[in-house]
């Protein structure tokens, strides 16, 4: 078994002048980082953190923009022995003074010995650390220059396959604070495996768009690659996100094999991309661009296959994946050589008896499989009481593997509440079908928004905090919008207003205020009068009653 | 002529991005740094301007500095349709 730094170290004597990055920023020209270069600027890094003193197995937190330093500092941390993590860098939509305290709150949970950032954000970043804090440095990226890689000094090279090599931060505002801690072995195992699943050879090229720290773009788009010696074309969240076209230029450009996408991804692809964008582009090389980290729709594929099949998209590319952070990524993958599974059921059997039947006349539901499990993973659908049910049953997804958390960083109590007799108990709901798996909801009232996890707590509370809105009586849920190809936030809000103006006002500072704390955009917010929220007999709000009549509201009034 | 952009994008907004049909958006209104038009939504308004107006803006342009209210876009699509 290998480490990190084994591996890196194996690519600097054999794979020197490999492209292992191509660095796509939007007004720049496409910047190639080979192996021996990436490993310069990752030598820089590691002493920058030698002489400030951080020492091997400490945690090293990166703020920073796509970019080189990015790349750079995390390779650099690897190889100095250190535990990167990566933290979401501010956007102009978020507050200045909620990202502080999330940064507090992250300093506090996880105890990192030092910060990489910008010079001029380094002031900010000094604002969220305490008098006591773990953090011995922050380092500005600008006062570090690459030096030559040098292994005999690499302390990660003394890592052995059991350390936590890398935190991976779930997203979302509660989840922040649970930092997946993965080991060496864990990241192996799990590429290995869903290597071998994907057939990996030496003709691949990755292109991705998405973010570092999310479990998709960091394994998926970036370890993945660099530590298999399979080229990346690595553009930013930012730059696709205006213009969505870029993807498939690079894809066109490079020869890209394989790429990763959540479900919305698909639909935005195939709405908002002008044919002008897409003159001289050829998409015949892709061989598999895999939807992943959103309920995945049978919809959204037809639309993108529609959309650019004749621009050389191949028939049987779109596929499935089923993944979490927990697992270090891939839990199941959809068999590259046919069209992901579609099943057609009975919606009622499904919505009352949780059981999944074929359909014989009545009403019908389609959903599509997310692909057999790695050869290292094994899974049980189990009932409330942790019955195991049988074949397309629906219940709670359960999982065991080779490449598991080691724990959740500094959180023993989250860990024991996650794990039970080496299980883990995902929290989404799924059913098994002739051996693939169908994944159908969630347990908790999690919403999923363009790949990223949002706690409807989160929101409520942040509406409580914007004056005219009475406290408690506030309700947020997610909406799935078929256009879209995503879920979208719904916050209902019972607020003191005399008229229709009045309830506006509330409602935008509400949208503003929600917005600026959580960097979620929010589609609908409705203030209503007193007592339209429902709440159970215990007095909590009952999100999906909630949720069933306002879509009623909306349906009476023509809207939906 | 330019009230007449400028309520033609509010309608737009309103009733596309928004759907809030009866939401009125002021000509001098924030509209991306009050997170009203997300990141997501940008590029259909962009998509709009140049449907309606035969006016490009470009993808490095769909940001705060280039405009941030309805009066700033009017402007820049007025400028560009002289040309």
């Amino acid at each position: 078994m290998t480490t990190f730094s084994a591996r890196l170290n194996l690519h600097l004597e054999r794979i020197p002048d490999q492209v292992a990055v191509i660095l796509q920023v939007s007004g720049r020209d496409d910047l190639p980082i080979t192996y021996s270069q990436l490993l310069a600027g990752a030598q820089g890094f590691a002493n920058a953190l030698g002489s400030s003193g951080i020492r091997s197995s400490e945690v090293v937190i990166l703020i920073l923009q796509h970019g080189p330093g990015l790349i750079h500092s995390y390779f650099g941390a690897v190889i100095h022995g250190a535990i990167p993590s990566i933290m979401p860098f501010l956007t102009e939509k978020l507050s200045p003074e909620r990202y502080r305290a999330d940064l507090t709150a992250l300093i506090h949970v996880t105890r990192p010995a030092a910060i990489v950032t910008y010079a001029e954000f380094e002031q900010e970043v000094r604002a969220a650390v305490k008098d006591g804090d773990s953090v011995r440095a922050v380092i500005c990226m600008e006062d570090v220059s690459p030096e030559v890689p040098d292994p005999s000094r690499w302390g990660g090279l003394k890592c052995t396959p059991e350390n936590t090599v890398l935190l991976q931060h779930s997203s979302g505002t509660t989840g922040l604070q649970k930092g997946v801690a993965l080991s060496h072995r864990a990241v192996f195992n799990q590429l290995d495996a869903y290597g071998q699943t994907l057939e990996l050879n030496k003709n691949d090229v990755i292109v991705s768009w998405l973010p570092l720290y999310h479990d998709m773009g960091l394994i998926a788009g970036f370890l993945l690659p660099v530590l298999f010696g399979i080229p990346l074309v690595l553009m930013s969240p930012f730059d696709w996100v205006r213009a969505p076209y870029r993807l498939l230029q690079s894809v066109s450009k490079y020869r890209g094999t394989l790429s990763w996408l959540p479900n919305f991804a698909y639909n935005f692809c195939a709405r908002k991309i002008r044919d002008r964008h897409l003159e001289g582009v050829d998409l015949s090389s892709w061989r598999a661009v895999i939807n992943c980290s959103e309920p995945v729709r049978p919809e959204s594929h037809q639309a993108f296959n529609q959309r650019f099949k004749d621009y050389g998209l191949r028939e049987g590319v779109l596929h499935t994946c089923y993944a979490m952070a927990e697992n270090v990524f891939a839990v199941t993958q959809s068999d590259l050589n046919n069209n992901p599974r579609v099943e057609l059921i009975d919606r009622e059997a499904f919505m009352r008896d949780r059981i999944v039947r074929d359909v014989n006349g009545g009403s019908s539901l389609k959903v599509m499989s997310s692909g057999r499990l790695l050869p290292n993973v094994q899974i049980q659908i189990v009932d409330e009481n942790g019955h195991v049910l049988p074949e397309r049953v629906v219940g709670e997804i359960k999982l065991q593997s080779n490449c598991m958390l080691n724990e959740y960083y500094n959180r023993p109590d989250a860990t024991e509440k996650a794990l039970v007799d080496g299980w883990y108990l995902t929290g989404d709901f799924g059913y098994f079908s002739g051996g693939e798996l169908f994944v159908s909801g969630r347990k908790k009232d999690v919403i999923i928004v363009g790949g990223r996890n949002v706690y409807p707590q989160d929101l409520e509370m942040l509406t409580y905090e914007v004056p005219g809105v009475h406290a408690g009586r506030s309700v947020a849920f997610g909406m799935f919008d078929e256009e879209q190809g995503t879920e979208e936030v719904v916050i209902i809000a019972e607020g003191d207003a005399e008229d229709e103006m009045g309830r506006q006002k509330i409602a935008d500072a509400i949208r503003q205020y929600v917005t600026t704390n959580s960097a979620i955009a929010l589609r609908y917010v409705k203030v209503v009068g007193p007592k339209w929220i429902v709440k159970t007999s215990s007095g909590k709000t009952a999100r999906s009653a909630n949720k069933e009549k306002f879509l009623n509201e909306l349906k009476n009034n023509g809207h939906l | 002529m330019t009230k007449e952009i400028t309520d033609t994008l509010a309608k737009h907004i309103a009733e596309k991005i928004l759907k809030q049909p009866a939401r009125i958006i002021g000509a001098e209104d924030a509209i991306i740094s009050s997170g009203l038009v997300d990141s997501f939504s940008l590029v259909d308004l962009a998509l709009f301007v140049e449907d309606t107006y035969g006016v490009r803006i470009e993808d490095s342009e769909l940001n705060v500095s280039t405009f941030d209210n309805l009066n700033q876009l009017a402007g820049l699509i007025e400028a560009r349709r002289q040309k």
